[in-house]
C-alpha cells in the first residue's frame, strides 16, 4: 500500500490574527505554525494502516519555507519520505488551481491512496482531496471516521453523515479520501523517530517541475477582513464573584431560567 | 446571468439548506437580471419547486440517481451543464455536497467557491466565506467564466422564498459508461441518541478550554444546579471525554435553548451551527477575539476556571 498523506501548514488556534494593510495578508510575526488538525488524524491513519498492512507513508505539503516544518513532524512520526512542494507563483492561486499542480506532482509516484484531513483550518475549502481524485481517476470518500483494507484493490471507509448517521462505502482502489477528525488518537513523535528525520528524503518541487502552464488564479480573495457583529454584546465584567453575581441576575431575571 | 441550482433531496424531501441556496439564487438573480434553473433528480420535487418564481424547473430521472453516489451524480451535472451552459451552479453546502461538488469543479474545469455565508453586488459579483475558523471572513471574485458555488446553511432564509409558478422540463442524461468504483451500503445510526439536547432549556457547553477531562467536573456540576444538559463542541468528544450523542454542531445536534452557556468554546463554524438558534447565548472565554463572541447576547472575558466555581456556589445560594 503506498500512501501519500497531505498535510498544510496553518496559523494554531490560538494565534492572534492581524491583518495587514493591504487587508489581504496576515502579519506573520504573531502567528505559530501548526500542521492542520484533521490532517494530523490523516497521518495517524495513514501510519495505522501501514503498520497493519505494509508499505509506504509519504507526506507532502505545499507551501512556503516555514512549511517543510509539517514534513519534518510527520517524519518524526513515522511517514517514509516527504514531498515539498513551494514556489512564489503558487501563492495566490485558487485551490483548483493547486489541485492542478499537486496532482502533477503526484501523478508519477502511482499512490494507492491518497489521505487528506477533512478541511484545512485557515481558508476551509474543504475541496482538495475530491479535485485530486478527479484528476487522478481515483474514487473517493469523504468526512471518513474507519477505513478497513479488502484485498488488494478495495477499501471500506464509514463516512460520516449528517444528524448522527454514518455510511460503509467501498472504494476501489487508487481513492483520493479526507479524514474526519476524531477518527483515531494521532500519536506524538518520539526522539528515535526525530533522531532518524534527517535520515529520510524529502524531494522539493518548484513550478518549474510541474507539467502544468496556465497558473493564473481563477478566483481572486479582494479582502480579508474581520467580521461585523451581528449581535449586540453585553460585557459583563469585575471579578469573579462580581462576575458570577451578575450572571446569576441575568439568568433568574432576564432569561428566566433561575427561580 | 444563467443560473442553475441542483436541489437536494432524500426520498422526495427538500434538504433545507438547497431552499436556503434557491433562495439566495433568487437574490443573485434579482440583482443583476438573471434567470433560476432549478434541478432534481426526483419528480416529487420539482413538483414542489413548480411552486417558486424560478423560470423553470429541470427534471432528471434515472434509476441510478434515486439515492446518492457521487460518481452518477456527477455524470448527470456534466450533462446537464453542458446542455444547459449555466453562468452559475449553485449548491447548499451540506455533507452530501461535500463528496461531489468541489469533483464536479475538476471535472468541468471551473472554480468552486465553496461554504459562502453571503454575496454583494459590487463591480463583480463577490462572494462572502467565513475563514480561520470563523475569526475572519474575505471577498472573492471569479476572474473569468462561469463557476459553481455553495451556501453555507443559514446564509439565506428558505422562508423568503418568492412563490410563483414554474414550467417543469425533462432532460436526459447518460449514465451508461459511470464507472462502480464507489458503493455506498445502507445508512445507519451508532447507537441510539442517548441524549435529546434539543428538549433542554438549559444547556451547558463546553469546548477545547476545559484543558484536560478531570475539569469537566465542575462543568457537570454547573450544568447540574442550573437543571440543564451538559453538551460540547466536536474536540471535546474527539478526546472522548464526552459521549457524541453530547455533541452540538453540524456533525452533532441542533439545539435552541432558552440558555445556551458557552464555556471555554471559541466558535468554529462547525459549532455554531448548531447552537445560533439559542434563545440566549452566554459566551465566557479568556481570548476576547474568540468568535463566538460575535454571536452573544451576554460575554465574559475571563478564566473558566475562576468564574464557573464561583458561579455554582452563586446559583446556590440564590435558591
Amino acid at each position: 500500500m503506498k500512501i501519500c498523506v497531505l498535510i498544510k501548514q496553518v496559523p494554531d488556534k490560538d494565534s492572534s490574527l492581524n491583518i495587514d494593510d493591504d487587508h489581504l495578508t496576515l502579519v506573520e510575526n504573531n502567528i505559530t505554525w501548526v500542521s492542520n488538525e484533521s490532517d494530523n488524524y490523516a497521518l495517524e491513519e495513514a501510519l495505522l494502516l501501514k503498520e497493519k498492512h505494509g508499505g509506504e507513508v509519504i507526506a507532502c505539503t505545499l507551501g512556503k519555507d516555514s512549511a517543510k516544518q509539517v514534513l519534518k513532524d510527520a517524519l518524526a512520526k513515522g511517514a517514509d519520505r516527504g514531498i515539498f512542494i513551494s514556489d512564489s507563483s503558487f501563492e495566490n492561486l485558487d485551490i483548483l488551481s493547486l489541485g492542478k499542480v499537486i496532482s502533477s506532482t503526484l501523478k508519477k509516484e502511482n499512490f494507492d491512496l491518497i489521505m487528506t484531513g477533512l478541511q484545512s483550518d485557515d481558508q476551509g475549502n474543504s475541496q482538495l482531496g475530491l479535485i485530486l481524485a478527479e484528476l487522478l481517476n481515483m474514487s473517493h470518500g469523504t468526512l471518513v471516521m474507519g477505513t478497513e483494507i479488502m484485498g488488494d484493490s478495495t477499501i471500506k471507509v464509514k463516512k460520516e453523515l449528517e444528524g448522527g448517521w454514518f455510511q460503509w462505502t467501498k472504494l476501489s482502489l487508487p481513492a483520493s479520501i479526507s479524514i474526519q477528525s476524531g477518527i483515531n488518537s494521532p500519536r506524538y513523535a518520539t526522539l528515535k523517530g526525530i533522531m532518524m528525520v534527517k535520515k529520510k528524503p524529502v524531494d522539493e518541487v518548484t513550478a518549474g517541475d510541474v507539467s502544468f502552464d496556465a497558473l493564473e488564479p481563477k478566483v481572486s480573495i479582494n479582502k480579508i477582513y474581520v467580521p461585523d457583529k451581528t449581535k449586540e454584546t453585553q460585557f459583563i465584567e469585575g471579578s469573579p464573584e462580581e462576575i458570577s453575581e451578575k450572571l446569576v441576575e441575568i439568568f433568574k431575571n432576564d432569561i428566566k431560567v433561575l427561580n | 446571468m444563467k443560473i442553475l441550482v441542483y436541489i437536494q433531496q432524500d426520498q422526495g424531501k427538500i434538504n433545507t439548506v438547497s431552499l436556503e441556496a434557491l433562495k439566495g439564487a433568487q437574490e443573485i438573480a434579482a440583482q443583476t437580471g438573471g434567470t433560476i434553473s432549478a434541478l432534481s433528480f426526483n419528480s416529487d420535487v420539482t413538483s414542489q419547486l413548480a411552486g417558486y418564481d424560478l423560470t423553470e424547473v429541470l427534471l432528471a430521472e434515472d434509476d441510478k440517481l434515486n439515492t446518492f453516489n457521487p460518481l452518477f451524480y456527477l455524470k448527470a451535472l456534466e450533462d446537464i451543464a453542458k446542455a444547459e451552459s449555466p453562468d452559475i451552479i449553485v449548491f447548499g453546502h451540506s455533507y452530501e455536497a461535500r463528496d461531489w461538488a468541489p469533483r464536479l469543479s475538476a471535472r468541468l474545469d471551473i472554480p468552486l467557491i465553496s461554504d459562502c455565508i453571503g454575496f454583494k453586488k459590487e463591480d463583480k459579483l463577490t462572494f462572502i466565506r467565513s475563514i480561520y475558523q470563523g475569526k475572519l471572513n474575505s471577498d472573492s471574485v471569479v476572474n473569468m467564466g462561469s463557476f459553481i458555488v455553495s451556501f453555507q446553511s443559514g446564509a439565506f432564509r428558505a422562508d423568503g422564498l418568492q412563490s410563483g409558478s414554474a414550467e417543469i422540463r425533462n432532460v436526459t442524461v447518460d449514465l451508461s459508461g459511470v464507472s462502480d468504483s464507489i458503493s455506498p451500503e445502507e445508512k445507519f445510526q451508532e447507537a441510539e441518541q442517548a441524549v435529546d439536547l434539543t428538549q433542554a432549556d438549559v444547556i451547558v457547553s463546553v469546548g477545547r478550554g476545559i484543558g484536560k477531562e478531570e475539569n469537566l467536573a465542575m462543568v457537570r456540576e454547573l450544568s447540574k444546579t442550573l437543571g440543564g444538559e451538559i453538551a460540547a463542541s466536536r474536540p471535546v468528544v474527539d478526546a472522548g471525554w464526552l459521549e457524541s450523542s453530547r455533541q452540538v454542531g453540524s456533525s452533532g445536534q441542533t439545539v435552541s435553548p432558552k440558555l445556551y452557556l458557552a464555556l471555554g468554546i471559541s466558535g468554529a463554524i462547525q459549532h455554531v451551527v448548531g447552537m445560533k438558534g439559542s434563545k440566549n447565548i452566554v459566551v465566557i472565554n479568556k481570548d476576547a477575539n474568540a468568535p463566538l463572541f460575535e454571536i452573544a447576547d451576554y460575554g465574559v472575558v475571563g478564566d473558566i476556571f475562576e468564574i464557573v466555581p464561583k458561579l455554582i456556589s452563586g446559583i446556590q445560594d440564590s435558591q
